[in-house]
């Protein structure tokens, strides 16, 4: 541009700027708003299958921070019975090892990554809690037949951006 | 009545006695500094978000206006800490004197024909005068902070009040020559037609001149981030730095009204009260001043000179030359068809000019 040097850059800034307020804030809103995660996010939370788990107990071994409290029984044909499969969330620093560990693949992370509660103790996951459910789906980490299952990676800007 | 019945004069003694008049006009001076205060404060944050394409504070209170009252409370409850080896007395004047004279400049503001705390004689050189105050707290602040930063700081302010001060009133002179008075209320009685169409230039100078006196970005650069923590603040914390906070918005506030005043207008418009119009010119400009500060960045300390004293002093003077001529040859009053040729003067000697300045070394062209 032949006017460069005569202020014409400062001028075509201050165009661009003005431009921008009429255009859509690009912030996501968060509590109201969300973005659409990627299917293939790994959450912080476990997810514990029941009918997968021999009640080993592999995955305890595994927690670095002995985290994982687990309580087995004789059950029918002699095998284990999980009378308790519990959690400290406020704990676990979500590495992973005990679902990598798992040799029966009763163990995934979760896709969640909102675990806030107001008590601590809310925070401790028991049988009910940990268990696979529609708002616990098990992410593919260290999974890679799941992987395979999943939608291809999704770039959060081209896709749906917000959702109340 | 008629659609302009605002315009009627108030007396100068408006609402009853000296006593009252001054009581009157102080109280509303300083509320009316406070609210706007705020008001700008929301409007900065709003607006720079809105021109960065994100939403600013949008949580505390409807649309986020509580914002500036929540950060105040926050700010006053926070720990006051003085540096060691800092100069007590004047660490605690500093943000006192960097305060007051956005107040006291607006005691020559009209508000409404007549409508001043005071309607001085020399009401503009009253301005200039009480307006560099605020530098000297700067360099108290950054004198006392004991800070290697606040120094740098302090310097910087006296190197850019020396550098802005000139074209700044070179730029006051042309519309002095336009009204032939220095009294504010005049000088807004006698414009016909904002002075903006008659001094296109000199308004341009005096609204670099002020953002640099704000020191507002581009021209923030004794409080730049990136080169000196927060330049002569550094050291300051809880009310002090609120206050500190407060000086620059209030001196924003009391720039904007002079320059409305001087070039917009001031409380001149129709249908609207003048109060009204006033404010309102105000928001404009202080937009533009926050426009320009979410576009530009921050320029170096020695390009910021070598603008200034190489750049607007001499378009200043050619500017007053110019006005001067036509006001020799038109005395009683400048020919709106003038305001063309105002308009295509300024832009051609903003070009010629800029291709004059040399920086430092001179230019490097590059591709």
């Amino acid at each position: 541009m032949p006017f460069n040097r005569y202020g014409a850059g400062i001028a075509r800034g201050m165009l661009m700027t003005l431009k921008h307020v009429f255009r859509q804030p690009i912030t996501t809103q968060y509590p109201e708003w969300r973005l659409n995660n990627s299917k293939r996010i790994r959450g912080f939370e476990l997810v514990w299958v029941p009918v997968k788990c021999t009640g080993c107990t592999t995955c305890a071994k595994a927690c670095p921070q002995g985290n994982i409290e687990i309580v087995t029984s004789r059950g029918e044909d002699n095998s284990y019975a999980v009378d308790k499969f519990e959690v400290d969330i406020g704990r676990c620093k979500s590495c992973g090892l005990c679902v990598e560990s798992c040799p029966f693949e009763a163990l995934f992370m979760s896709r969640n990554y909102e675990l806030a509660q107001y008590q601590r103790r809310k925070l401790v996951q028991g049988k009910e809690e940990v268990r696979m459910s529609d708002k616990k789906q098990p992410s593919a980490y260290c999974k890679p037949w799941l992987e395979a299952s999943m939608p291809a990676q999704s770039l959060l800007v081209n896709g749906e951006r917000r959702g109340r | 009545m008629p659609w302009n019945w605002f315009d009627r004069p108030l007396p100068a003694d408006w609402p009853g006695g000296y006593w009252w008049h001054l009581l009157v006009f102080a109280v509303f001076i300083v509320g009316l500094t406070l609210t706007m205060v705020m008001i700008f404060i929301y409007l900065e944050r709003r607006g720079v978000a809105r021109f960065q394409i994100r939403p600013g504070p949008n949580r505390c209170g409807p649309f986020g206006i509580m914002q500036p009252m929540a950060d105040a409370i926050k700010v006053l409850f926070k720990e006051d800490i003085v540096p060691d080896k800092a100069d007590g007395v004047l660490h605690w004047l500093a943000p006192v004197v960097a305060f007051f004279p956005a107040l006291l400049i607006l005691a020559v503001v009209p508000f409404h024909n007549g409508a001043a705390l005071v309607d001085l004689d020399i009401g503009i050189l009253y301005v200039i005068a009480v307006s560099s105050i605020s530098t000297l707290g700067v360099v108290m602040a950054g004198w006392s902070s004991n800070n290697k930063y606040s120094l740098i700081a302090a310097i910087r302010a006296i190197a850019q009040t020396v550098s802005y001060e000139l074209p700044m009133v070179l730029s006051i002179i042309g519309v002095i020559v336009l009204t032939g008075s220095l009294s504010l209320n005049d000088i807004v009685a006698r414009q016909s037609v904002p002075f903006i169409f008659f001094q296109p230039l000199g308004f341009l100078i005096f609204l670099i001149g002020l953002m640099a006196e704000m020191n507002r970005s581009p021209f923030d650069l004794m409080e730049a981030e990136s080169e000196i923590v927060a330049g002569f603040h550094t050291e300051y914390s809880s009310m002090k730095q609120a206050l500190f906070y407060l000086a620059e918005y209030a001196h924003a506030f009391g720039g904007a009204a002079i320059i409305s005043t001087l070039f917009l207008g001031g409380w001149k418009g129709p249908i609207l009260p003048p109060l009204v119009w006033l404010l309102l010119k105000t928001v404009l400009v202080f937009a533009i001043m926050f426009w320009a500060r979410a576009t530009l960045p921050r320029v170096r300390i020695d390009q910021f000179m070598g603008f200034l004293w190489k750049g607007l002093l001499p378009l200043a003077l050619i500017n007053l030359f110019f006005t001067a001529a036509e006001v020799l040859v038109w005395p009683d009053g400048l020919p709106l068809a003038l305001i063309p040729i105002n308009f295509v003067a300024a832009g051609f000697l903003i070009v010629v000019w800029s291709g004059l300045i040399k920086f430092g070394g001179g230019r490097v062209a590059v591709q």
